[in-house]
């Protein structure tokens, strides 16, 4: 039987304020434990929650460029569970009338592809505390700094076929979150949490599957591990008889498995209502507008931009595009030597593979966009050949010198263009290869094509890789056919 | 509308109330006694009628993104049962 996937995704992303959702304890990650937890945070009796400007005004940013409706009138509702880590016995979240109703986001496919992703809604709402479980004479620790932290939860459609999309679809909510400046994207410490709704349903069935939930998957590798697994894991159940349980799931990623959360689910009846201690938040239109005004260029923004001004392919200027650092560091380098193509060539070529094998973020880059930018221009004027300059960029990467400029001169790279020196470097090569030269000339046309890659290697070879190739080529040619 | 016995005692759990035997009854006939209160309003003709979120003609205040908040941990551990490393001690919530 052909199965079909169908995910969609709930996202949590931590808003970047400096003070909580409903208090003015600060948020700073990794606080002494409890140093960040006020009286309102503590859910002791008396206190009352006031609602956080900038935590209303990221969502309203959010939902804006993602082409939302924005609930004008939104409002907070209880969700009603327990645990120790919620002091108030309830999660202050939002239900039926959130702060960012319908909209959408584009994302970039691996084949070049552009796909619509529906976002259902997103909700302001606060963290919860930490739990911690290690022994404690047979008690838990509890760790209220995150409690009251804002989130926005971000409810995709159930749009994805794929975990490869899932994970697109991630990276696109994460690239947006950190353009817009709302959330500092670091799934390490968990500024941005992911729980994935996961059904498989045979291929053209309309009605979807029972899914599962895979809950707080904290990496883009695990996303796409966790949901491949779990795809597997339900279409052999099907397969052999059995039947999907709709339950919540936790992914191992040290066993690479997802394992039920029973027990949990029992008492999954939040039985919400709207919360009484908060007004309605009543959003005016002079607010949006100035929230509209304040939107950077967005990320499917720069692409078409990147396109249109720049002449890049589509693929090209999606992973320009994808982070603004790297975005911004592409404009750089183009700015600096005036050559598009070249520019998204070297950032997406050799600066790309140099990040990934020092495992560094481009804004940590060893190279500057002006360094990488010097060193297009000396490529464009003909003063080293695109081979010498993946060795000067190496040695900007090692420190050692400023500029390619300085490099090259240091290094004494700076391609060799006289003709005469060039032509007397090729006798030298032609006389120490004299057998292979009487053969080339014995030899018809096809032979020779393949015999004359021979020589240039040889040239370039004797002149170090300085001699320009072009001059190399057309010189060599003289002299064998002469 | 009318709560059975089984849903109250189920309620009752969501709530983490010990309701024992003898009050079970009780709780059940005054939970349906609201509940009759609300089927009379629900019986009222509300076509055109904005849903009310909140008793009082206002809208919500926002204050602005400021920490105005000190640690005042030592003060409010003192009254905590039970403390260590800083951390609030609770009987064990996972096996």
């Amino acid at each position: 039987m052909q199965w079909e996937t169908v995910i969609g995704l709930e996202i949590h992303a931590q808003l970047s304020t400096q003070s909580k959702i409903f208090s003015g304890s600060a948020t700073t990650f990794g606080a002494e434990p409890n140093t960040q937890a006020s009286l309102v945070d503590l859910a002791m009796p008396g206190t009352l929650p006031v609602l956080n400007q900038e935590a209303v005004r990221m969502a309203v940013k959010f939902g804006l460029a993602i082409e939302a409706e924005i609930g004008r009138t939104n409002v907070f509702a209880r969700k009603n569970y327990f645990y120790p880590d919620l002091p108030k016995g309830y999660q202050t979240s939002q239900m039926d009338h959130p702060v960012v109703g319908k909209g959408h986001l584009d994302i970039s496919l691996e084949d070049g592809t552009i796909k619509r992703v529906g976002i259902t809604r997103a909700h302001l709402e606060e963290d919860a505390g930490k739990s911690l479980h290690e022994d404690f004479h047979g008690m838990s620790g509890i760790d209220l700094n995150r409690a009251g932290t804002p989130l926005l939860e971000i409810v995709s459609e159930p749009d994805m076929r794929s975990a490869k999309e899932a994970v697109a679809y991630v990276k696109a909510i994460h690239a947006l979150v950190r353009y817009l400046g709302i959330c500092d994207g670091n799934m390490a410490e968990g500024s941005l949490r992911c729980d994935c709704n996961v059904s498989v349903r045979p291929k053209g069935q309309e009605a979807f599957g029972t899914r599962a939930e895979i809950k707080n998957v904290n990496s883009f590798r695990f996303i796409e591990k966790a949901i491949n697994h779990e795809i597997q894991r339900q279409i052999d159940l099907i397969e052999d008889g059995g039947k999907v349980v709709q339950e919540t799931r936790l992914y191992d990623p040290s066993k690479d498995e997802t394992r039920s959360m029973r027990g949990k689910e029992e008492a999954n009846d939040y039985r919400y209502f709207p919360c009484p201690d908060l007004l309605p938040v009543r959003l005016e239109e002079d607010f949006l507008d100035a929230v509209r005004q304040s939107l950077p260029e967005l990320p499917t923004q720069k692409r078409d931009r990147f396109q249109s001004q720049f002449g890049l392919s589509v693929y090209d200027a999606s992973v320009l595009s994808a982070s603004r650092e790297m975005a911004e560091y592409f404009e750089q380098v183009q700015q600096a030597c005036g050559d598009a193509k070249l520019a998204a060539n070297w950032v997406m070529g050799e600066l790309s593979s140099l990040l990934n094998k020092d495992g560094l973020e481009i804004e940590q880059s060893l190279v500057s966009a002006e360094q990488l930018g010097g060193l297009i221009l000396r490529i464009k004027d003909n003063t080293i050949s695109g081979k010498i300059a993946k060795t000067v960029f190496e040695a900007l990467a090692a420190g050692k010198g400023a500029t390619a400029d300085e490099v090259i001169e240091k290094e004494g790279l700076k391609q060799v263009t006289d003709s005469g020196a060039i032509e007397s470097m090729l006798d030298e090569v032609l006389a120490a290869n004299a057998a292979q030269v009487e053969q080339y000339r014995a030899s018809d046309e096809a032979k020779r094509a393949k015999m004359f890659g021979f020589f240039v290697g040889q040239a370039m070879k004797a002149s170090k890789g300085k001699a320009n190739p072009g001059q190399v080529n057309e010189l060599l040619k003289q002299k064998l056919e002469g | 509308m009318a709560l059975e016995r089984s849903e109250v005692e189920k309620i009752a759990h969501l709530a983490r109330l010990g309701l024992d035997e003898a009050e079970l009854p009780h709780t059940t006939a005054t939970l349906n006694s609201i509940l009759g209160l609300i089927d009379q309003m629900q019986a009222v003709n509300t076509d055109g009628i904005e849903p009310l979120a909140h008793p009082l003609e206002a809208v919500q205040r926002l204050r602005a993104d400021a920490v105005t908040e000190t640690n005042q941990r030592a003060a409010y551990q003192a009254i905590a049962p039970a403390v260590e490393n800083g951390l609030y001690l609770v009987p064990k919530v996972i096996e």
